[in-house]
């Protein structure tokens, strides 16, 4: 029925991943609607809409990490660089490492802070050698902007950082693997407003780098952070695009309805 | 409650009502602490109880008294030298020399009409030994102290047969008896006199057969756990599993030894009373306690943590192993120490694999016949003569030592494993 629900996503040009009418299912509940959209690499993505919007499960469909749920399904095509990520060849265990993935509350292993970071690149053989790790550990944390904190006490247990720290450790050690994209499922919502700010800082920084989506709640976070902005509401995807465009000058009454605060 | 939000009136806090509502509330707080307090007395008192009754009874078991018996080696051996009885020689030459025959002799000189059945049959055995490791005591008169038969034993420790009551008081007025360290229970085997009895085969029995034990349901109880947590899908056959390993630890452990006998004696024709068996038998009623437990060890294990390993692409297996397991380890080894507790203290399913033979040696391999320490309280518990009632309770003591250090290893491991979050 919503032929023009399926292209509100769609924009020409190469995207890193691509969606193409995708339903997904928890069991019976269709949690999903035909949603099609581009996501490109140069860009910070955020989706945004009201809770149970669905927006969490699409963007666990993106890594396949709604693999592990019980009776989930997932119909239509999701394409990273163009490659079906569902198709059967797909190797789950690798299409993980290449879209990393950083979770609503921070997730340390109850390992050393130089065992979490360096666990990826070990299971996935991409250091040669001590020297090797040991730089990866410290250009990942760098670029996690925690390696001042903790230079000192990589040794201590990564459940002993604060929550916003612990964070940052988690998105450290999904850049440890190298990924060619970053998930991020409200990476702030259980952090205090200065960790957050750290956060959306490092945000920042890693632009460009890495094809970044953020799901978020927080409207002025995803202004803030973002360039493109996707609204999805009842598991539809309602309208997508510039991220100025979308808080100034929304094209649907859903969207603006939202965004000024009618519901939500 | 609705009522009270319609009615404007505001609510008395001072009021009557209120104040006999705090004085009830905290009645019921000082009956449940009182409650409590009795429930722990009560099990603290039971436990004193068992220990008294036990450290009582089971002391005893560890001494034995002994007798002093003079022997004038030169004249009962016709002259024989030190280094006759040293060397590589030394057992043939004490072999040829009839200690049993020199020791009825040497007591018969000195104790005359009452010398008969003074000493334990095993005398002549510790004699022996005393020459084989000091030879040169065959050559001068030496006064030894020899363990004394069960009955003057039992006399002298506290009452015993009249007869045997005469002889102690005659024989503790000369000073001749005095009471020892019982080595020989600790290194000993089952034997029919009480004052010779030992709990070294026993002992080895029980941890041979708890090496098997462990060695078995450890990991097939843990893989088994983890399989049906992380990996099966969950259905009507995991369901049926899952309450078929329900039902199987409750099953009463008779029921495991009559399954042990007619698989692995009847059927695989493995050898009978054997550690083996015993512990193959064990196991089969410890798996499922252990699958038990290590399912909820698993099951806390944090989903966010799944998902972290998960997300930066850790197979199925490194998830499990690397993270599932670590943290559930703890939990799994609290489950196991409780199985392994059980396994130690059974009874019923040995006896059905003919572990209640008398068996007069220590084991020397898995196969060899043994027998396990409770079989054995249950074996000396059941002896008529006097002497086995604090030999029971020795071994009982021997038993629970053995569950203590089972216990404290566990929790050593199990904090040592233990994650701080």
């Amino acid at each position: 029925m919503n032929k023009k629900d399926g292209n509100v996503g769609v924009t020409p040009g190469i995207a890193k991943i691509s969606t193409r009418n995708v339903n997904v299912y928890y069991g019976d509940k269709q949690a999903i609607n035909d949603v099609s959209i581009d996501v490109d690499r140069e860009n910070v993505t955020a989706f945004i809409g009201p809770s149970g919007c669905g927006k969490s499960t699409f963007l666990r469909s993106l890594n396949r990490m709604n693999d592990t749920v019980a009776g989930a399904r997932v119909e239509g095509q999701i394409l990273l660089d163009g490659e079906d990520i569902y198709a059967s060849g797909m190797d789950v265990v690798q299409l993980r490492a290449r879209v990393g993935m950083v979770f609503q509350k921070p997730n340390p292993f109850p390992k050393s802070i130089y065992d979490n970071v360096a666990y990826g690149p070990r299971i996935h053989g991409l250091a040669s050698g001590k020297a090797e790790l040991d730089q990866i550990v410290e250009s990942s944390l760098t670029r996690a902007g925690l390696w001042t904190e903790v230079k000192d006490r990589l040794s201590e247990s990564g459940t002993a950082l604060s929550g916003g720290q612990q964070q940052r450790l988690c998105i450290a050690r999904a850049i440890a693997v190298d990924p060619e994209v970053i998930l991020m499922d409200e990476p702030c919502s259980a952090l205090d407003p200065i960790a957050t700010a750290r956060i959306e800082e490092l945000i920042h920084d890693l632009r460009g780098k890495y094809a970044i989506i953020i799901v978020t709640h927080n409207m002025q976070q995803a202004a803030r952070v973002s360039q493109r902005t996707a609204f999805f509401h009842l598991g539809h995807l309602i309208e997508f695009g510039e991220t100025s465009d979308i808080f100034t000058n929304p094209r649907e009454d859903r969207t603006k309805d939202y965004i000024t605060g009618r519901y939500g | 409650m609705s009522n009270a939000m319609m009615d404007p009136t505001p609510t008395d806090w001072n009021g009557q009502i209120m104040q006999k509502r705090i004085a009830r509330r905290y009645a019921a707080e000082r009956r449940f602490k009182a409650m409590g307090f009795l429930a722990v007395s009560l099990s603290t008192l039971f436990l004193a109880f068992l220990l008294f009754t036990m450290l009582g009874q089971g002391l005893r078991g560890f001494q034995r008294t002994e007798i002093a018996v003079d022997f004038d080696f030169p004249a009962l051996t016709a002259g024989a030298t030190a280094t006759a009885i040293s060397g590589p020689n030394a057992d043939a030459a004490l072999n040829s020399m009839d200690i049993p025959g020199i020791v009825e002799l040497a007591v018969g000189q000195q104790y005359g009409d009452i010398s008969d059945g003074l000493l334990t049959t095993g005398a002549a055995g510790n004699v022996r030994q005393m020459l084989l490791d000091n030879p040169s005591l065959i050559t001068s008169k030496q006064q030894l102290w020899l363990p004394v038969d069960s009955r003057l034993d039992v006399a002298f420790k506290r009452s015993g047969e009249p007869a045997a009551e005469q002889t102690v008081a005659a024989l503790a007025q000369k000073d001749a008896l005095r009471t020892g360290f019982n080595w020989t229970f600790l290194t000993g085997a089952d034997a029919t006199d009480p004052s010779a009895v030992g709990i070294w085969a026993a002992f080895k029995g029980s941890l041979m057969t708890m090496a098997i034990t462990l060695m078995l349901a450890f990991p097939v109880g843990v893989l088994a756990a983890l399989y049906l947590e992380e990996y099966a899908s969950k259905n009507k056959l995991t369901d049926m599993i899952e309450v078929s390993i329900n039902n199987l630890a409750a099953v009463p452990s008779i029921i495991f030894g009559l399954l042990g006998l007619a698989v692995f004696l009847s059927l695989f024709g493995m050898p009978r009373s054997s550690a083996l068996v015993g512990g193959l038998t064990l196991a089969l009623m410890t798996m499922p306690v252990i699958v038990i437990a290590g399912r909820n060890a698993v099951k806390s294990v944090p989903p966010s943590i799944r998902e972290a390993a998960l997300g930066i692409g850790a197979s199925p297996v490194q998830v499990v192993f690397h993270h599932v397991l670590p943290l559930a380890l703890p939990g799994i080894l609290t489950g196991t120490i409780i199985g392994m507790a059980r396994a130690l203290g059974e009874t019923a399913p040995l006896l059905m694999i003919g572990m209640r033979a008398f068996i007069p040696a220590a084991p020397e391999g898995f196969t060899d016949a043994t027998t396990a320490l409770p079989v054995q309280i249950y074996l000396w518990s059941d002896e008529v003569n006097k002497g086995f009632v604090e030999k029971t309770s020795a071994a009982i003591i021997v038993l629970l030592i053995f569950l203590l250090g089972m216990n404290a290893l566990a929790i050593y491991l199990r904090n040592r494993f233990e994650t701080r979050w």
